[in-house]
């Protein structure tokens, strides 16, 4: 099953050099690997193993991801805001989806 | 080599044990008792008592001694600075929120690089790694973990002039995740 609904929030307005949450949370069934289906034969692995989050091409946050991370994943991480840009931020999954979602941001 | 040695300085993680096991007792959870209390329950024949007075320490998976070796190497962490906060009961081991943090100014000179999370019990120990950068303008992560069973968590994080901070947190865990039995 491939990611969806991502949801990204931040602050509507930030002034430059003004440090924000951003808090990131997508739809994904994150499949361990442990488990087994009913005739007992092992159902693979399928989580999203990174998570990056870019500002005008400059990376801010990267999240290597286990099989530990609850399905449905939520990261919150902060950002220095340098001035006006946008946020990039994307999952990529083990069956090989990425999620690419883009925000301007309004800085004042 | 000895698991308690590399993970936990005997004194503290007996305290925090110690300061739970009413707790513990309570929620019926020393199901997790690990062998080495069978064996002291079997000799001393004391029974139960005698495991809540002496809980036995929480030993972590061979997985996890080698995680947590090839991030710290032979360095040595430093307790305090690195702050992780989950909670000390949680019921359901497949939402268990987690926070780390660490005060720092997150400039080029002075920064994290890097925190890891790990998992004593389950199945795979590297749970997480964050990588910050000076964008990140503060030291905090959050989100949400499995916990297979009781367990101690594990975060490290690795500053911009290589020193290693450490925190850890026991959690009760009521309904495992992690899809195991």
């Amino acid at each position: 099953m491939p990611a969806t609904k991502p949801r990204v929030r931040f602050p509507e307005q930030a002034a430059a050099g003004e440090i924000i949450e951003i808090k990131a949370l997508i739809t994904h069934v994150m499949e361990t690997g442990n488990r087994k289906d009913a005739e007992g034969q092992p159902i693979p692995r399928n989580i999203i193993h990174t998570f990056t989050a870019h500002y005008d091409g400059d990376l801010i946050f990267t999240a290597e991801l286990g099989s530990g991370i609850s399905a449905n994943p939520f990261l919150s991480f902060f950002f220095r805001v340098p001035g006006p840009g946008e946020l990039w931020v994307s999952w990529k999954d083990d069956e090989g989806g990425e999620t690419v979602e883009r925000y301007p941001l309004n800085v004042v | 080599m000895n698991a308690r040695s590399i993970l936990t300085p005997p004194k503290p993680a007996r305290d925090r044990l110690v300061d739970r096991r009413e707790v513990l007792a309570g929620a019926g959870v020393l199901a997790f008792v690990i062998s080495g209390a069978r064996g002291a329950r079997a000799e001393t024949g004391a029974g139960r008592a005698a495991v809540i007075a002496d809980p036995p320490p929480l030993v972590p998976t061979a997985q996890f001694q080698d995680a947590f070796q090839k991030i710290v190497g032979s360095g040595t962490p430093i307790e305090g600075r690195l702050v992780l906060e989950l909670p000390e009961d949680a019921e359901n081991g497949n939402i268990v929120p987690y926070k780390i943090s660490a005060e720092s100014p997150m400039t080029e000179a002075d920064h994290i690089q890097r925190i890891h999370l790990l998992s004593t019990q389950n199945p795979q120990a590297s749970v997480a790694t964050f990588h910050l950068t000076t964008l990140s303008g503060k030291a905090a992560v959050s989100g949400r973990m499995r916990l297979a069973k009781t367990q101690e968590v594990v975060a490290v994080a690795v500053t911009s002039d290589n020193a290693l901070l450490v925190a850890r947190q026991v959690v009760a865990v009521g309904i495992g995740g992690c899809g195991v039995d």
